[in-house]
C-alpha cells in the first residue's frame, strides 16, 4: 500500500501546482499539437440528416490518446525523483507514449507486452525500441494486455523506490482511475468547447470504445452533468459472446478484484479470470475501469459490443467515406455509429472519438483479408 | 488460544511454516504432499488457492498454480482437501488466497466452508485492511484467524494497525517483491522484525527468498519462524518432472530445511 500511498500523495500536489499545469499545457500545445480538430463528417452520414463528429485523437503526437496520460504520469515520475518508468502495452499505443514522453524528459523506460500482442504489433514494438526503450516480452498467462499489467506490477513493487508505474488506462488501484481520467479529460473538454461553437448546442449522443476505458472516460467527464447528452461505450465482441471468445464486460462480466481494482469481471464460477479475445490487442482485457462500472450502475452510461467483422467493416467504410483509417480499438466506436446511424433521428448530434489512427493495424487487416480471400478462392475451386 | 498461536509456544530452535499450492502436481499428490509436511514437522501448513493471475508471486509459484489449475483445482476443491487432511494433521493450516475466488465463491459461504474444513487460518493476499473489516469479523465469528502481511515499505501507522486487526501471526515480507528462492536472506528483513517488536506481540513469521537451513537459522536469529514456498514448490514441480516420489522429496526437504539431516 505504501507505493499507491505515496502516489496518490504526489498526483494530489500535482493536480493543484500551477507550475505542473503549466508545463504539461504547453507540452499539449506544442508537442502533441492540441487542441486536436472535431471533424464533422459529411459523406459518411449519407442523407441521414444526423450531424456526425469526430474528435481526431488520432493526429495527437503518437497517434492516439494515449500521449495525454503517459505525458501526465511521466512529469509526474520526475516530480517524485523516479528516474525509471514502466508500463504495460496491449496496442503498443501506450508502450510508445510512454517511450516517447520518457524520451523528452530523458528518463528510463521498460515496456512490458505480451509476447502475442508483440506478434500482432511488430512495428510498434520497433518504434518503442527506436525511441530507447527496453521492450520485455510477457509469456506468462494468456501472453496479452492482462499478463503485461501482472509483470509490470511485479517489477513496480521489486524496484518501487526508483521505479515509477506508468499504468496506460483508467485501472488498476486508487489514485490510478482517478488520475489517468483527469489527464484524459483534455479530450472532452475541447469537444465540449468545439461542438457549442459548431453545432450551437450540446451533442446528443458521444461514443467510444472501452478496453480499460481511459479514451471514453476522458471525452465522457466533461459532459457527465449534462444528463440530456447520452453516453455509449463500445466494448469488444470478438468472435461472438461465448467465454473466452470477447473482452465485453457488460455482456457476461461479473463482480469481482483484478490489479487492485473492483470491478465488472470476465471470470469463471471459480473466480478465475477467462481469457479474452479480440482482433484489437488495445481492448483485449478482462475488466473494465471502476468508473464505467459505476456509471453504467447509476444508468448515467449505456455499453453494447462490436464483434471483430463488424469492427473491420467499419475500419473499411470509415476509410473509403471519409479517407479517415481509423485504429482497431476505435473502428469499435465507428462501427457501432454506422450500424445505429440510419435509426438516429434527423438533427442529432453525436461525438465519436477517433481514439487512434490505424496506421499500426495495416497489416493485421491486410492478413485478415488476404486470409479471407484465400478461403472465398478455395471455397469456388 | 487458537491452535495457530499455540504453534508458536514455547519459543523452539527452528520453526518452519511451509506453503503449498493446493493440488499441485494433482489432488491425489497434493494431499500425500500435505500428510508428508505434517509428518516431516513443519509448524505450520500454508494452502495456496491456485489462481490465473497470481501478480504476488514470482516465476516458481506462477507455475505451481498453473499445474494445479490444470488439474483441476479451485477454492472449493482446496478447501475439500483441507476438510480430508485436517484429522490426519496435527500443525495449524491456513488458506493462502488471493480476494477474487473468494468473492466469487461469496464471503460467507467460504468462511462457513473454511470452518467445516477445520482452517485454522486465512491470508487474503490482496485485501488490504481497510478493505478486511466484514471478513475479518466474519472469520473471528468462527475462530478463524485472520493473518496480514507486512512488508519493507510498510509504515508504522499500518503496522500498528495489522498487528491491533491480525491474528495468530503476522508474515512479514523480507524484501520488496514478489515470492522467490534467493541465495541470501535480504539485509531489511531483520529491520522489519524489529519495527514489528515494538507494535506487536503477535509471532512473526518472515517470508520470501529463504530456500536453505542456513537462511532458517539466520532467521530465527531474530524472528518466531521462516515462511519456506518457492523453494518448496520446485521441489515438487522437480519430483513430478524427474517421476520421482513427490511426498518423499517434500518430506526430506522439509526435513534438511529444519536441520534434523544432512543433504
Amino acid at each position: 500500500m505504501a507505493p499507491v500511498d505515496e502516489l496518490t500523495t504526489a498526483y494530489l500536489s500535482a493536480r493543484h501546482d500551477p507550475a505542473f499545469r503549466k508545463e504539461l499545457r504547453d507540452l499539449f500545445t506544442n508537442y502533441v499539437g492540441r487542441p486536436t480538430p472535431l471533424y464533422e463528417a459529411h459523406r459518411a452520414t449519407q442523407s441521414t440528416g444526423v450531424r456526425l463528429f469526430f474528435k481526431r485523437e488520432d493526429l495527437a503526437h503518437t497517434g492516439a490518446h494515449k500521449i495525454n496520460n503517459a505525458l501526465g504520469q511521466t512529469l509526474l515520475a520526475r516530480r517524485m525523483g523516479k528516474r525509471r518508468i514502466v508500463a504495460e502495452t496491449g496496442a503498443g499505443q501506450h508502450g510508445v507514449a510512454t517511450a516517447t514522453a520518457c524520451a523528452l524528459l530523458g528518463l528510463e523506460c521498460v515496456v512490458y507486452m505480451g509476447a502475442e500482442d508483440m506478434a500482432r504489433q511488430a512495428l510498434n514494438v520497433f518504434r518503442m525500441r527506436l525511441l530507447g526503450a527496453t521492450v520485455t516480452q510477457v509469456d506468462s498467462g494468456s501472453r496479452t494486455l492482462k499478463d503485461a499489467i501482472n509483470e509490470a506490477m511485479r517489477d513496480w513493487v521489486a524496484n518501487v523506490e526508483s521505479t515509477y508505474y506508468s499504468l496506460g488506462s483508467a485501472l488498476g488501484p486508487h489514485p490510478y482511475p482517478l488520475m489517468v481520467r483527469e489527464f484524459q479529460s483534455v479530450i472532452g473538454q475541447e469537444a465540449r468547447d468545439q461542438i457549442l461553437e459548431a453545432a450551437g448546442r450540446l451533442p446528443d449522443l458521444l461514443v467510444a470504445c472501452v478496453g480499460g476505458g481511459s479514451n471514453a472516460m476522458g471525452l465522457f467527464d466533461a459532459f457527465i452533468d449534462d444528463k440530456a447528452v447520452r453516453l455509449m461505450g463500445v466494448e469488444a465482441g470478438g468472435r461472438g459472446i461465448t467465454p473466452g471468445g470477447h473482452a465485453a464486460r457488460f455482456a457476461g462480466g461479473r463482480a469481482g478484484v483484478l490489479h487492485g481494482t473492483r470491478s465488472l469481471l470476465l471470470q469463471d464460477d471459480d473466480g478465475n479470470i477467462l481469457p479474452t479475445h479480440s482482433v484489437s490487442a488495445g481492448l483485449d482485457y478482462p475488466s473494465i475501469g471502476p468508473e464505467h462500472a459505476w456509471l453504467a450502475s447509476i444508468g448515467r452510461s449505456e455499453y453494447d459490443w462490436i464483434d471483430d467483422d463488424a469492427a473491420l467493416q467499419g475500419f473499411e467504410w470509415l476509410a473509403r467515406a471519409e479517407g479517415l483509417l481509423p485504429a482497431l480499438e476505435s473502428s469499435h466506436a465507428v462501427a457501432w455509429i454506422q450500424r445505429e446511424l440510419p435509426r438516429l433521428a434527423p438533427g442529432t448530434v453525436v461525438i465519436v472519438n477517433l481514439s487512434g489512427r490505424g496506421d499500426k493495424d495495416v497489416e493485421t487487416v491486410r492478413a485478415i483479408l488476404a486470409e479471407r480471400e484465400s478461403i472465398a478462392a478455395g471455397g469456388r475451386a | 488460544m487458537s491452535r495457530l498461536a499455540s504453534a508458536f509456544t514455547p519459543a523452539g530452535p527452528t520453526r518452519l511454516v511451509t506453503y503449498v499450492t493446493a493440488g499441485d502436481p494433482d489432488r491425489a499428490r497434493s494431499r500425500d504432499v500435505l500428510l508428508a509436511l505434517g509428518r516431516a514437522g513443519a509448524d505450520v501448513i500454508e494452502v495456496g488457492v491456485p489462481f490465473s493471475d497470481p501478480i504476488a508471486d514470482g516465476p516458481a509459484i506462477q507455475r505451481a498454480s498453473e499445474r494445479a489449475l490444470a488439474a483441476g483445482s479451485t477454492l472449493a476443491t482446496t478447501l475439500d482437501l483441507v476438510r480430508e487432511v485436517r484429522e490426519q494433521i496435527a500443525a495449524p493450516i491456513v488458506i493462502f488466497t488471493y480476494v477474487n475466488p473468494v468473492m466469487r465463491m461469496g464471503p460467507d459461504t467460504f468462511v462457513a466452508r473454511a470452518a467445516e474444513a477445520g482452517v485454522d487460518g486465512v491470508l487474503l493476499l490482496d485485501l488490504p485492511i481497510e478493505e478486511a473489516s466484514a471478513m475479518r469479523q466474519a472469520l473471528d465469528a468462527r475462530g478463524i484467524d485472520v493473518i496480514f502481511l507486512v512488508s519493507p515499505t510498510t509504515t508504522d501507522a499500518r503496522l500498528a494497525e495489522a498487528a491491533r486487526l491480525g491474528r495468530g501471526f503476522l508474515y512479514a515480507i523480507s524484501r520488496l517483491g514478489v515470492t522467490g528462492a534467493r541465495d541470501a536472506v535480504a539485509t531489511s528483513a531483520q529491520p522489519l522484525v524489529e519495527r514489528l517488536r515494538r507494535v506487536s506481540h503477535l509471532p512473526v513469521a518472515l517470508g520470501f527468498g529463504i530456500s536453505r537451513p542456513e537462511h532458517v537459522r539466520e532467521v530465527m536469529g531474530y524472528a518466531d519462524a521462516a515462511v519456506v514456498g518457492s523453494a518448496l514448490v520446485e521441489v515438487i514441480a522437480d519430483a513430478a518432472a524427474k517421476g520421482a516420489d513427490v511426498p518423499a522429496a517434500v518430506e526430506a526437504f522439509v526435513l534438511w530445511l529444519k536441520g534434523a539431516v544432512r543433504a
